[in-house]
Protein backbone atom coordinates (compact mmCIF):
# COMPACT_ATOMS: atom_id res chain seq x y z
CA UNK A 1 0.00 0.00 0.00
CA UNK A 2 3.04 1.93 0.86
CA UNK A 3 4.32 2.02 -2.71
CA UNK A 4 1.09 2.90 -3.87
CA UNK A 5 1.08 5.90 -1.84
CA UNK A 6 4.64 6.87 -2.40
CA UNK A 7 3.87 6.20 -6.57
CA UNK A 8 0.67 8.69 -6.55
CA UNK A 9 2.24 11.46 -4.49
CA UNK A 10 4.91 11.40 -7.38
CA UNK A 11 2.25 11.28 -9.78
CA UNK A 12 0.29 14.71 -8.08
CA UNK A 13 3.45 16.41 -7.83
CA UNK A 14 4.25 16.10 -11.62
CA UNK A 15 1.15 17.21 -12.85
CA UNK A 16 1.32 19.99 -10.27
CA UNK A 17 4.87 20.41 -11.79
CA UNK A 18 3.36 20.43 -15.47
CA UNK A 19 0.78 22.69 -14.23
CA UNK A 20 3.32 25.61 -13.50
CA UNK A 21 4.50 26.20 -17.12
CA UNK A 22 1.13 28.37 -16.87
CA UNK A 23 3.31 30.58 -14.91
CA UNK A 24 5.68 30.77 -17.99
CA UNK A 25 3.24 31.27 -20.26
CA UNK A 26 1.07 33.68 -18.64
CA UNK A 27 -0.91 35.62 -20.49
CA UNK A 28 -1.91 37.38 -17.37
CA UNK A 29 -1.68 37.85 -13.58
CA UNK A 30 -5.21 35.58 -13.25
CA UNK A 31 -3.67 32.75 -15.05
CA UNK A 32 -0.48 32.87 -12.91
CA UNK A 33 -2.10 32.71 -10.06
CA UNK A 34 -4.95 30.16 -11.20
CA UNK A 35 -1.49 27.83 -11.44
CA UNK A 36 -0.45 29.25 -7.64
CA UNK A 37 -3.88 27.59 -6.53
CA UNK A 38 -3.31 24.38 -8.51
CA UNK A 39 0.37 24.23 -6.73
CA UNK A 40 -1.70 24.52 -3.00
CA UNK A 41 -4.67 21.94 -4.12
CA UNK A 42 -1.64 19.44 -5.28
CA UNK A 43 0.40 20.44 -2.46
CA UNK A 44 -1.76 19.63 0.13
CA UNK A 45 -2.80 16.16 -1.89
CA UNK A 46 0.74 15.34 -2.23
CA UNK A 47 1.58 16.11 1.65
CA UNK A 48 -1.76 14.13 2.39
CA UNK A 49 -0.40 11.01 0.73
CA UNK A 50 3.52 11.28 1.76
CA UNK A 51 2.24 11.39 5.67
CA UNK A 52 0.21 8.41 4.27
CA UNK A 53 2.91 6.53 2.40
CA UNK A 54 5.24 6.81 5.27
CA UNK A 55 3.17 6.70 8.75
CA UNK A 56 4.36 10.38 9.34
CA UNK A 57 1.03 11.70 11.83
CA UNK A 58 2.00 15.23 11.40
CA UNK A 59 1.47 15.54 7.80
CA UNK A 60 -1.92 16.07 8.41
CA UNK A 61 -1.31 18.65 10.32
CA UNK A 62 1.02 20.42 7.65
CA UNK A 63 -1.48 19.76 5.00
CA UNK A 64 -3.96 21.81 7.33
CA UNK A 65 -1.63 25.02 7.45
CA UNK A 66 -1.54 24.45 3.46
CA UNK A 67 -4.73 24.86 2.89
CA UNK A 68 -5.29 27.95 5.28
CA UNK A 69 -2.30 29.59 3.49
CA UNK A 70 -3.44 28.52 0.00
CA UNK A 71 -6.50 30.28 0.90
CA UNK A 72 -4.80 33.63 1.84
CA UNK A 73 -2.78 33.45 -1.25
CA UNK A 74 -5.86 34.13 -3.56
CA UNK A 75 -7.36 36.35 -1.06
CA UNK A 76 -4.37 38.72 -1.13
CA UNK A 77 -3.87 38.33 -5.14
CA UNK A 78 -7.55 39.72 -5.48
CA UNK A 79 -7.17 42.35 -3.11
CA UNK A 80 -4.17 43.29 -4.70
CA UNK A 81 -5.11 43.51 -8.30
CA UNK A 82 -5.58 46.64 -10.11
CA UNK A 83 -8.81 47.93 -9.61
CA UNK A 84 -9.90 47.37 -6.38
CA UNK A 85 -11.79 50.06 -5.09
CA UNK A 86 -13.89 48.84 -1.92
CA UNK A 87 -12.91 48.95 1.06
CA UNK B 1 -11.72 -5.90 5.91
CA UNK B 2 -8.80 -4.23 4.95
CA UNK B 3 -8.99 -5.75 1.78
CA UNK B 4 -11.71 -4.00 1.15
CA UNK B 5 -9.97 -1.05 2.83
CA UNK B 6 -7.15 -1.03 0.50
CA UNK B 7 -9.40 -1.49 -2.69
CA UNK B 8 -11.43 1.50 -1.29
CA UNK B 9 -8.18 3.58 -1.43
CA UNK B 10 -6.70 2.07 -4.30
CA UNK B 11 -10.04 2.69 -6.39
CA UNK B 12 -10.33 6.51 -5.01
CA UNK B 13 -6.82 7.62 -4.86
CA UNK B 14 -6.61 6.14 -8.52
CA UNK B 15 -9.94 8.18 -9.34
CA UNK B 16 -8.46 12.03 -7.06
CA UNK B 17 -5.14 11.33 -9.77
CA UNK B 18 -6.97 10.93 -12.72
CA UNK B 19 -8.52 14.44 -11.67
CA UNK B 20 -5.62 16.36 -10.74
CA UNK B 21 -4.62 15.29 -14.88
CA UNK B 22 -7.56 16.31 -15.92
CA UNK B 23 -7.64 19.59 -13.83
CA UNK B 24 -3.82 20.14 -15.38
CA UNK B 25 -4.99 19.30 -18.57
CA UNK B 26 -7.17 21.83 -18.54
CA UNK B 27 -5.43 24.43 -17.12
CA UNK B 28 -3.25 23.85 -20.32
CA UNK B 29 -5.34 23.24 -23.23
CA UNK B 30 -8.48 25.38 -22.45
CA UNK B 31 -8.90 28.28 -24.75
CA UNK B 32 -9.30 31.46 -21.96
CA UNK B 33 -8.95 32.91 -18.23
CA UNK B 34 -12.51 32.24 -17.11
CA UNK B 35 -12.76 28.38 -18.83
CA UNK B 36 -9.79 27.63 -17.35
CA UNK B 37 -10.47 28.74 -13.79
CA UNK B 38 -14.20 26.17 -14.23
CA UNK B 39 -11.62 23.55 -15.31
CA UNK B 40 -9.01 23.77 -11.99
CA UNK B 41 -11.56 24.66 -9.41
CA UNK B 42 -13.95 22.21 -9.89
CA UNK B 43 -11.43 19.18 -11.34
CA UNK B 44 -8.44 19.93 -8.46
CA UNK B 45 -11.18 20.07 -5.84
CA UNK B 46 -12.67 17.00 -6.52
CA UNK B 47 -9.61 15.44 -6.77
CA UNK B 48 -8.51 16.85 -3.47
CA UNK B 49 -11.51 15.03 -2.18
CA UNK B 50 -11.09 11.57 -3.68
CA UNK B 51 -7.34 11.40 -2.22
CA UNK B 52 -8.91 12.89 1.05
CA UNK B 53 -11.67 10.02 0.89
CA UNK B 54 -8.88 7.33 0.16
CA UNK B 55 -6.99 8.00 3.03
CA UNK B 56 -9.58 7.98 5.39
CA UNK B 57 -9.94 4.18 4.51
CA UNK B 58 -6.39 4.38 5.83
CA UNK B 59 -6.91 6.16 8.76
CA UNK B 60 -6.06 5.29 12.21
CA UNK B 61 -8.16 6.67 14.21
CA UNK B 62 -11.28 9.33 14.35
CA UNK B 63 -9.08 12.49 15.04
CA UNK B 64 -7.43 11.86 11.51
CA UNK B 65 -10.54 11.25 9.97
CA UNK B 66 -11.66 14.38 11.23
CA UNK B 67 -8.90 16.31 9.96
CA UNK B 68 -9.03 14.93 6.42
CA UNK B 69 -12.69 15.95 6.48
CA UNK B 70 -11.88 19.38 7.42
CA UNK B 71 -8.95 20.08 5.23
CA UNK B 72 -11.41 18.94 2.29
CA UNK B 73 -14.30 21.28 3.28
CA UNK B 74 -11.75 23.73 4.17
CA UNK B 75 -10.38 23.77 0.47
CA UNK B 76 -13.66 23.86 -1.23
CA UNK B 77 -14.58 26.74 0.73
CA UNK B 78 -12.16 28.82 0.05
CA UNK B 79 -11.32 27.35 -3.63
CA UNK B 80 -15.19 28.17 -4.47
CA UNK B 81 -15.01 31.34 -2.90
CA UNK B 82 -11.29 32.43 -4.56
CA UNK B 83 -13.08 31.54 -7.94
CA UNK B 84 -15.17 33.79 -8.03
CA UNK B 85 -13.16 36.22 -6.37
CA UNK B 86 -10.76 35.83 -9.23
CA UNK B 87 -12.91 35.54 -11.85
CA UNK B 88 -14.10 39.27 -11.05
CA UNK B 89 -10.57 40.61 -10.61
CA UNK B 90 -10.48 39.45 -14.59
CA UNK B 91 -13.55 40.96 -15.28
CA UNK B 92 -12.46 43.94 -14.04
CA UNK B 93 -8.99 43.73 -15.88
CA UNK B 94 -10.66 43.00 -19.18
CA UNK B 95 -12.89 46.09 -18.90
CA UNK B 96 -9.83 48.47 -17.79
CA UNK B 97 -7.92 49.08 -21.49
Amino acid sequence: MSEFLLAAAGSVLLLVAVGLVRILRGPSNVDRMMAAQLFGTGGIATVLLLGAATGAAAAVDVALTLALLAAFASFAFVKAAPGDNEP
Amino acid sequence: MNIVLDWITIVAVTAGVFFFLAGTAGLLRFPDAVTRLHALTKADNLGLGLVALGLIAQAHSAAVVFELLVIWVLVVLSGSTAAQLIARAQRRGDAQP
